[in-house]
This record gives structure tokens, sequence and C-alpha cells, in this order.
């Protein structure tokens, strides 16, 4: 157990815990954009910096992002300071720039007075923020079919070589964390299409409903041990029967009441 | 032979002295990187066929010494005579053989290859008088010039490997930890920490494994110090790094070279084997039974990845990104081990302070900067080229003593310090004491030692400009005030270099600098807009110049400056041959006509007139 102030309450917190979970159990807002309870903080977005100092710094402080940085006895952290919040400003009016019509972006920037950005409008912006949420979750999948390539501004998220990825098993994780919403696929007929692959769909036994990517499947068969018939009908289909199986059960006990 | 004891080392280098001796008259030929540039391996090919061939007292084939940048690399190539040091400059395939008849043979000089004196046109023969040499101190640049990087006896001879004899035979690693510490030693590859206590905290770290590492990045367009010594003094750089890894009790690392240095990647590794034979390096190493291996890791180039988290991910074969780093890579480092990563000039510099004393380092140079820093001189400064100075002497001493001043007698206008994401300091910053400190504080950095010269000639908001570039293109675009900050902070000098600025983008381009500095994950984003801070906080009439009057003063922002016909015109048609898009017309004789409106400002009527006709405004 570890004793830091928060914005001048004492806290108790345990050792090994990051900065920014005890601030937010503690009901302070800061905002995140890269960071997510299923994966590694890397600290990409900047966002959730705030202040820090100890007792014996001397009045010396400095800035850290919270997603990173381990609590330590005697730590004094301030979430919003006027310094911490022109970071937080300068932030978000720069992802304005780089992605204006995302919406998420935009109702963050709002939150903190900004509707029009300072900067030139970045041409040829896809709202990709660079937060590396997808190649993250992919790579605790332990797939990693897709990474940042390139440097600088012209970094982009793409499988290697920018060709179809062959660690890919279309399970959408990618698409499904990103906050900017701006992986793209499709599942059409009994196909899906992710970064240009296509996986061919399981159908349902008993609906005939697409379910999920046959090489998901096999990936979860393999790595997690569930057994191969839990895919073959839909999770639909699943919870009909066994809503059927709790009337019959319930229908029957009613029986029995009487 | 395999040295497998100090009196071992001590005997082979005696007779590696007595060989020295026997051989006295030795050609240096420089093969440092300008002297190559300009044709000195031509110069060592002629040489070698012509004392092939001739039969001289005292002089064979053995005589001649290929080495590394010998220094006034401006003056390239360079040969020099020794025991004389007769400092032949700018010499040419067809002076070789009047070099080996005038001065081999005669024992003449041949005069118009001598150095002379731009102040006076004093003749000087020997370098060490010259002063851009006289003035210099050289320890981690000892050997750089002096001996040929291939042949590890070379290196003996010059009393290498006989510090970590030292280390090895009579000090405990803590003893040798506390002399580096007792020398103040800083780290020359831009951060300044402590030498002394990083390997202090790694070797106090309880880890079955540590690793020594050693940064060849050297990313800075501009600098070399770092490749002249690991091309011309590779044995250093090794020997510091064995000593260090018998300090903190590490049996292996990298030295990590980028792939634009391949002969630095050849030189390094002819020096990993050569030791290995000698039994200097790996097992049981001078039979102490300490042993170490090092390997070379080669870097893609990126700048970043002269960053220490970055590089320990390119060793691993990550991609070479920046890791916040609120564990430190000496507790935390390559694959996760305790990990001591040094810059080439600092593992150099080490052999010197174990055989001399942590004290006799300390008394050189200043209180906090202690020793002395290796510098690439370059720009618009006379002798360009590598030197090595105490600590604390003054910018003016290097640019106008060391580096003979501004060329074409212009003036003086700034000097960058520091790299790419250094700062430039104006002229009367010019008797500042070259320090880590005291260039921070002036709002600039030591950096790893590049050092610019910019004369009159030069746009400061071009010059910043230019590095933003250059950063923009470097980061490493993980973390959002780097990667966006910077394309924006670019982005506003282009507008003021276009003219299309407003006043107001002054404040915005500085409130988002402080916002790069203080949030970006690595070195790189928080540096990053140093050379827009510091030049609009020296030159900030030349910002407004550009904003309010849409002026470039200097006359270097094409958008902003036009070009117009002077009455010196002489009528010689140069311009009109030169200009690309047939802007100026006229005839032999008769004053030339500019149009302005086809006129795209590339400056070459203005670079090829020779009547000063044509006007910059
Ligand atoms: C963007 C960036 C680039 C760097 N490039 C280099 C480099 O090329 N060479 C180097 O020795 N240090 C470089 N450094 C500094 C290293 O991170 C590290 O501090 C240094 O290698 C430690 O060695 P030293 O203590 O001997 O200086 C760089 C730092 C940053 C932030
Ligand atoms: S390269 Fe020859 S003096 Fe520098």
């Amino acid at each position: 157990m570890v004793h830091i102030t928060i914005n001048g309450k004492v806290i108790k917190a345990t050792e090994g815990e990051m900065l920014l979970s005890v601030i937010r159990r503690h009901g302070i807002e800061i905002p995140a954009l890269c960071h997510h309870e299923a994966i590694e903080p890397t600290g990409n977005c900047r966002l959730c910096m705030v202040e820090i100092t100890r007792e014996e710094w001397d009045g010396w402080k400095k800035h850290v992002t919270s997603c990173l940085y381990p609590v330590e006895e005697g730590l004094i952290v301030s979430t919003h300071t006027p310094d911490v919040i022109e970071i937080r400003k300068t932030i978000l009016d720069l992802q304005l720039a780089n992605c204006p019509d995302s919406e998420v972006i935009q109702k963050m920037a709002e939150e903190y007075g900004i509707y029009k950005t300072s900067y030139e409008v970045v041409p040829e912006g896809d709202n990709c923020i660079m937060c590396y949420a997808c190649t993250r979750i992919c790579e605790v999948l332990g797939r990693s079919a897709i990474s940042a390539v390139g440097r600088g501004h012209r970094k982009e998220i793409a499988p290697p070589f920018g060709a179809e990825p062959p660690d890919c098993i279309g399970c959408l994780a990618c698409a499904q964390i990103c906050p900017t919403d701006v992986i793209p696929w499709t599942d059409r007929d009994n196909t899906r299409t992710i970064w240009d692959r296509k996986f061919e769909l399981i159908s349902c036994k008993e609906c005939g409903r697409q379910t999920i990517a046959r090489e998901f499947a096999d990936y979860l068969i393999e790595k997690r041990n569930i057994p191969r018939e839990y895919f073959e009908i839909c999770d639909n289909c699943k919870r009909s029967e066994l809503a059927r199986k709790m009337g019959e059960i319930v229908a029957r006990a009613q029986e029995v009441a009487i | 032979m395999r040295i497998d004891s100090v009196d071992k080392l001590n005997h082979w280098r005696e007779k590696c002295l007595k060989k020295r001796a026997a051989q006295k008259r030795k050609v240096l030929v420089c093969l440092g990187p300008g002297c190559l540039a300009s044709g000195s391996d031509e110069i060592l090919g002629e040489l070698k066929k012509i004392l092939s061939e001739k039969k001289i007292k005292g002089v064979s084939v053995e005589s001649i010494k290929k080495t590394g940048c010998h220094g006034l690399c401006a003056r390239g190539p360079l040969v020099v005579i020794e025991p004389e040091g007769i400092f032949y400059s700018r010499v040419k395939k067809s002076n070789v053989a009047e070099i080996v008849e005038t001065t081999l043979e005669k024992g003449e000089l041949v005069e118009k290859l001598l150095y002379k004196d731009p102040s006076d046109e004093q003749t000087i023969v020997d370098y060490k008088k010259i002063p851009f040499y006289a003035r210099q101190q050289r320890i981690s640049l000892r050997n750089v010039g002096q001996i040929d990087p291939d042949d590890i006896d070379d290196y003996i001879a010059s009393g290498g490997y006989s510090a970590l004899a030292r280390a090895l035979n009579g000090m405990k690693p803590q003893e040798v930890i506390d002399e580096i510490s007792r020398s103040g030693l800083r780290g020359r590859g831009g951060g300044g920490f402590p030498t002394g206590r990083k390997w202090a905290t790694c070797a106090g770290i309880d880890s079955d494994i540590r690793y020594v590492l050693c940064n060849g990045d050297e990313g800075d367009p501009g600098a070399f110090m770092d490749r002249c010594i690991m091309e011309g003094d590779p044995h250093s750089v090794l020997e510091g790094m064995i000593i260090c890894a018998y300090a903190v009790g590490s049996r292996e690392g990298y030295i990590y070279v980028r792939e634009e240095y391949p002969l630095a990647v050849v030189n390094l590794q002819k020096a990993i084997d050569a030791a290995h034979e000698r039994g200097l390096l790996g097992e049981n190493i001078m039979g102490s039974g300490f042993t170490y291996d090092a390997r070379i890791s080669r870097g893609g180039g990126a700048f970043v990845c002269g960053e220490s988290s970055a590089l320990m991910k390119s060793v691993a074969g990550e991609i070479g990104e920046p890791r916040a780093k609120y564990i430190r890579s000496v507790v935390r480092g390559l694959h996760d081990k305790p990990t001591v990563l040094n810059n080439v000039e600092t593992f150099a510099t080490v052999p010197v302070i174990i055989n001399k004393g942590g004290d006799w380092f300390a008394s050189i140079g200043t209180e906090t900067s202690t020793g002395t820093k290796a510098f690439s001189l370059a720009g618009k400064v006379c002798n360009t080229g590598l030197i090595e100075v105490p600590m604390g002497i003054s910018l003016r001493e290097i640019i106008y003593d060391i580096g003979g001043g501004i060329p074409e007698g212009r003036e003086f206008k700034a000097v960058q310090t520091g790299g790419p994401s250094g700062g430039c300091l104006p002229a009367d910053k010019l008797n500042l004491p070259v320090d880590f400190d005291t260039l921070t504080e002036a709002g600039s950095m030591m950096g790893s030692g590049g050092m610019i010269v910019m004369d009159n000639r030069t746009c400061m908001v071009d010059v910043a400009r230019y590095f933003l570039n250059f950063l923009v293109s470097e980061s490493c675009g993980k973390c959002v005030p780097c990667r966006e900050g910077l394309y924006q902070l670019h982005g506003l000098c282009v507008k003021i270099c276009e003219g299309k600025a407003v006043e107001e983008s002054l404040a915005l381009m500085e409130r988002l600098s402080k916002v790069i500095q203080t949030a970006s994950l690595c070195g790189l984003g928080q540096s990053g807009p140093n050379p827009f801070v510091s030049t609009v906080s020296y030159f900030r009439d030349e910002y407004l110049a550009h904003i309010r009057d849409e002026k470039c003063p200097a006359g270097i922002c094409r958008d902003l400056i036009t070009y117009t016909i002077n009455d010196k015109c002489t009528g010689c048609l140069a311009c009109i041959e030169v200009c690309p898009v047939d802007a100026i017309t006229g005839e032999k004789k008769i004053k030339h006509v500019l149009d302005q409106e086809k006129c795209t400002q590339c400056g070459s009527c203005y670079a090829v007139c020779k009547f000063e006709a044509v006007d910059i405004e």
C-alpha cells in the first residue's frame, strides 16, 4: 500500500498501479484516447498528462502521462493545473486539425472549449489518431497482423508490406477498439473483408445467419480450447434454445407445483 | 599472438615500439570522410605505386600509414610526414611524385603544398604549430589521424589497452567506477548525464545479465565526431566498453552503428576480430578470468534510433520507437535487463581517465563540465573539420582562433550547436563559455557536438524551417505533440517564409512550442521546437520583417525577394544565359532588363554576375 496525494487529498493505492487508474477510481475525470484496460499503456495520446511533484523536490515539478506512471509513496499529483489544461487543449486542438470529421475528437475538444482548430487542417487526414490501440489489441491476441509503419507525419497503421495481412484472423478486434472508428470492414454474403483480406464467415446451422470468420473460430478452438460445436450455432439461436429449455423447465416446475 | 597477461601486453608493446622506432619516417595519408571525398584514396594508390618502384633510404611502402580524419578537413586531402609533422594540404594525385622526390628523397619541402596562414601569409611547416591544431587539446581524438585504425599493434604501441590492463589487474570494479565518478565525465551523446553515476546504478542492480552498449548512431546532419572515432580509432571505443563492462559486471554488449557509416562498421569489425585474436576481447581477457564480448548492431539510420530506448528496441530487432522512461534504461534496458548505454566519444575517453586519473581529467575544463569535448566544425567557417577543445573555451575562440573566422570576409550571424534540435546563438553570445549548462541556459545545447556556423547571408527563419522540416520527417510519429505539433510548427514557419503569416502566428507558435517541449514522449520532441524558439528569441526582428513587411532581410526566402538589375550592368550576357525561364533580355554591352512577371527568384543571375549588378530586395 502506498499513499499519494491527488489534488490535495491523500489517497491509498496499491503498489504497481498506474496513476490514471487511481485518479479515475476517485471520480476525477481525465481524458484519454489511447488508454484501454485490455491493453498495455503506451502514452501516445498524451491527454492523460498530470503534474507531479514530491515534498523533497523543493517546488520542482514535472509532467507525466498518468497511464504509464506507477504510483509511488509520497507522490503529489495535480490533475487540472493551468499548465496541464493548456497541454490537453493544445493536443485536442492539434487532433482536431488532424481529424476534423471525428465526432469523438470534436466532442472532447468541445469539453475543453475548442470548437474550431487554431491550426491548418491536415490535408488528406483520415481520422486516425495513431493511438496504437489496434496494433496493441492484435498483439494481445498473439497475432500482430498489423503495425505502425513509417515515420513522422507519414506514419500509418498497415499490414506488413501493405499487402493482405497473413496473420489476420478477421476477428475485428482492431476495428472495435478503435476510438475514432476508422478501420473499415464489411460483411457481405458469406464474406468478411478487413485490411483488404477476405474471410469466410461461418453460417449458423439453425438460422443460416453469419457468425464469425472461420479463421477466428479456428484460432479460438486452438488457443482457448473452445469446442468446435460451439461455433456451429449462432448466439441468437443459442439464446432461443436456452430460452426454450428454460421455458420447459419453468413449465415443468409449474406443473409440479400445481 | 595472444596476450594472456599484463606482462605479455607490456612486452608486446615494447616490441611494437621498437618496430616503430626502426621506421622513423612515416607518410600519413588521411582517409577520413572529408579527405576521402576529395580523392585521398587516389593519393594513397599513387604513393604505394611510386614507393614500391623506387628505392629510397629509410622509406618504403611500409612507411605509408593510412589514418582516420586528421582534423583540418577544409584543406584536404592531407598528407603528413613524420617525424617532423610536415603538413601538406590540398594534395593532388599529380603532387605525389614531387612529394616523394623532394621531401622523402632530398629532405626538402614542397613549398606550394605547405600551410599558409591566411592572416599573415606565413608558412607553417609542422602541423602542430598551425593555430587550428595548436589551440586544441585531444583526449578522445588522441589517436584519430595518428594511427592506422586497421592495426591493433599501432594502437597498442600508442598505449592502447594499458588502461584495460590496469583496471583488470589492480582495480576492483568499484574503484573503476569511483575513478570515472571523480573525473566528472558527463555523457558526450547529448544528455550530459554523469557517466560514473550511470555505471554505479547499473552495477548496483541485482541481475544475472547486464549489457554495455555503445551509441554510434550519430544522426545529427553535419556531425561526424563519432564517425571519425569509430573509423579512425575503433580500439579506443572497444577498450572503453570493456573497462565499463568490467566495472558494472557485464558479459556482452553491442555497438550500434548506422548503416550510412559502412567504413565505421568495417573498421569496428576488424578491431573486434583483432582484439579477439589478441585475447583482449571475449573469453578470459588478458588471462584475468574476465569475459566480455561486443558485437556490431546495424541501425537503419533513423535519427530517433539514437535515443536510448529506441536504440535498445532496434538492437533487439523491434521497431526503433522510444518508450516512456519512467523506469530508466540503466535499470531496465535491453531485453529488460540493466543496461549502460554510452556514446562513442564517452567510451573513447574512458581509457585515458583510467590511465591518468579522474583528478587529472577533472582539472581540465570547468567545474561542472570537466575535460574536453570534440566538435565537428561546419558551415560558414574557414577551417571546417574535426576538433577537440577543453570545456569552457569560448565560442569565439572556437570559431575565430581555431576555425579561422568566416570565409570571404563576411560577417558572422549565428552558430548552431546541439544538432538539428539545438539552438542558434547570435554574435553577442560569442563570448559564452562552451559547457553543458551555459549552452542550455542560453537556449541551445551541447548536443553531441555538431557546430554549424552561419554568415550574414543566412535567413534565420529559413534555418528554423529547414531544421523543423528535418525533425518532422525524423519524428517517430508515435506521440501527438511531436508528430502533429512539429508538423504544424513547421507549417507555420513555411507560411512566414512565404510572407503569408500574421503576427498572431508567432504567439501561437510560441505556445505550441511550450506544449511540445513539455508533453512529448522523448527527447526528440522535447527539444524539437528549439530551432524556432532560439531563433525567434534572438532574431525576432527578422521574423517580423517577414510578417509585417513581407521582406526577407537576408535575401533568401524566394517568395519575399525581388531581383533587379542596376546600372553596374555591363551587358555581358552572362545572366541571360543562365536564366532558366528567359526572364532577362538585352544585348551585348547594353544594360539588361529583368521581367518581374517571369522571374522565379532562383538566384542564378545573382550568383553568376561578376559586377554586382544584380540587387536583391
Ligand atoms: C532524438 C535523440 C537522438 C539521439 N541521438 C544520439 C546519437 O546519435 N548518439 C548518441 O550518443 N546519443 C544520442 N542521443 C542521446 C542518447 O539517448 C543517450 O543519452 C546517450 O547515448 C547516452 O550516452 P552518453 O551518456 O555517453 O552521452 C539521442 C537522444 C535523442 C533524444
Ligand atoms: S577527413 Fe582528412 S582531415 Fe578530416
